[in-house]
């Protein structure tokens, strides 16, 4: 075990992981919190906490992923590379380390210019795959990045994302291993809506032995409507929805939208379950936290493994 | 080529309202050609300013290159004659003409914006951040720091949107696409399969450099 992490478990005991996800909140309301960890307790084997993500101001991630602690739900603590030098990365994730965050995720971080402090200045004094590296650093070799011996270390179980669909196609599964080769523990990909393009790249990462090297828990977002479907094709950077979603969500009568979209999420999760080098999936339900329940239910992923 | 741009009007003109008796000293060099600092601009600004501000006596002067004092002969007999200094060369420029008359408060007319090139007349575009540990030649002559939106070293970022265009702009292509289908052009991919190692950032602090071949001379 690298980590003793509940995810780390799961996996290493062969079961499909299923993972989930909190926005913290933009302003200091634990209840927030603790009422979306209400949703995924039981239900997932642990849920990432997003630092800042779209560049725009919230709680800080391990703060958020502490009181996902208190609530009995694992955190997967992110961090981006845009907001923090390596001195205070470090320093975070012996933070982080510290008040028993197991699982972290390693991210170069939507650029400022998407947020609400468009002009602050960006560091990216590291990117995602060096402090993938930098982390592994820390727990295996017990040395800071400059060299320093730390006294006690970080054992963390370190994630990474990949997106199997921007350009170009051909280098994505390059750029999987080149985190893999920084020591990445697991992968949690971006939302997959092009079913054909994720088989491609998984067939590629499973012709270069990546996923023996590490987990690839395929990215699941349940569309909630036509309107989300597009503006997610349209606007939002690295995505790629087909039209055959947005016309299958057109098929049925407004009202059942939502309802055809956790279908769609349901059959995806149906066959990532089996195919080869699909460790588990994460699921990014995007403010849809009460919905948690029930889409583990409809996916048979219930219940949870204990381990 | 260091390339500038001239600051707000309103901008110069609060620079100057404590003042009587100005000198503009425009730059033969970079600013010169990236039209921003040169004689015609010294000229125009200083018809504006005569026009806003009448009381101000202002004058214009252009030398070679305000980086180099071997260029300052003339301006330091002039100088003295006037109670402040415009300078319309960069912030460099700015600095040495500053250092030089220590008693004479000196403004910049300018914003120093880049290093980089002409696209075409009046165009320009960024393409040196001055690192100090150029990779050109591992990334086909695209430089990772300034023309990706997060200068990173391992890219292509997972915000690239599908159409290979930066997630920053619509209309900017993503530096690490570009990278990548050029070394693909030139059977050079390799370059960039294995990961790149944490940068030793040169530029954190004042950098001076000696030439090799001068470091004899400055020895002392």
């Amino acid at each position: 075990m690298k980590s003793g992490s509940n995810l780390e478990k799961v996996l290493t005991a062969g079961h499909f992981a299923f993972t989930g996800e909190v926005g913290p909140p933009r302003g200091a309301n634990v209840e927030v919190i603790r009422k979306k960890a209400a949703f995924l307790k039981g239900n997932v084997d642990m849920a990432n906490m997003t630092d800042n993500q779209t560049a725009m101001v919230r709680m800080s991630s391990w703060a958020g992923s502490m009181i996902l602690l208190q609530e009995g739900v694992e955190p997967n603590y992110q961090m981006v590379c845009r907001d923090r030098n390596r001195i205070a990365m470090q320093s975070d994730v012996l933070g982080a380390y510290a008040h028993g965050i197991r699982n972290m995720l390693c991210l170069s971080g939507d650029h400022q210019q998407f947020g609400d402090h468009p002009n602050s200045k960006g560091v990216y004094d590291i990117d995602s795959v060096q402090l993938i590296g930098m982390v592994k650093k820390m727990r295996d070799e017990k040395t800071f990045l400059g060299g320093d011996k730390l006294d006690e270390a970080p054992e963390m179980f370190i994630g990474a994302a990949a997106n199997p669909f921007g350009q170009p196609f051909e280098w994505r599964v390059h750029r999987l291993a080149k985190k893999v080769a920084a020591g990445a523990d697991f992968i949690q990909t971006q939302c997959i809506f092009n079913m054909e393009r994720m088989r491609e790249w998984i067939h590629q990462a499973n012709d270069m032995g990546l996923t023996e090297k590490v987990y690839i828990l395929a990215g699941v977002t349940p569309m909630k409507s036509v309107g989300m479907a597009k503006y997610m094709k349209n606007n939002v950077p690295g995505m790629d929805v087909p039209d055959w979603i947005i016309k299958r969500l057109q098929g049925v009568d407004k009202k059942k939208a939502a309802d055809e979209g956790i279908k769609i999420a349901c059959e995806q999760i149906a066959e990532f379950k089996e195919t080869k080098g699909v460790a588990g999936v994460h699921l990014m339900p995007i403010e849809w936290e009460h919905k948690v329940p029930e889409i583990a239910e409809r996916a048979k992923m219930l219940p949870r493994p204990v381990v | 080529m260091i390339i500038a741009e001239r600051k707000p009007f309103e901008e110069i003109k609060e620079m100057l309202k404590s003042y009587n008796n100005v000198l503009n000293v425009g730059c033969g060099g970079c600013t010169s050609i990236c039209l921003a600092g040169g004689q015609k601009e010294v000229n125009k600004l200083n018809a504006e300013l005569t026009k806003e501000i009448p009381a101000l006596k202002i004058d214009g002067y252009v030398i070679e290159r305000q980086c180099n004092y071997d260029f300052f002969a003339d301006l330091d007999e002039k100088a003295s004659q006037y109670d402040a200094i415009l300078s319309m060369a960069c912030g460099a420029g700015v600095q040495f003409v500053a250092e030089r008359y220590t008693s004479i408060p000196v403004f910049p007319a300018l914003n120093t914006v880049f290093c980089g090139v002409d696209r075409n007349v009046g165009w320009f575009e960024e393409n040196c951040r001055t690192c100090g540990e150029c990779v050109l030649g591992e990334t086909a002559g695209i430089c990772p720091v300034t023309r990706c939106a997060k200068g990173i070293f391992n890219g292509p970022c997972g915000g690239t949107r599908i159409d290979g265009t930066c997630e920053v702009d619509k209309n900017t292509p993503c530096a690490w696409t570009d990278i990548y289908n050029r070394l693909k052009e030139q059977g050079r991919v390799s370059n960039i399969l294995d990961v790149k190692p944490i940068r030793l950032w040169q530029n954190q602090t004042r950098r001076s450099l000696i030439q090799e071949d001068y470091k004899a001379r400055y020895a002392e």
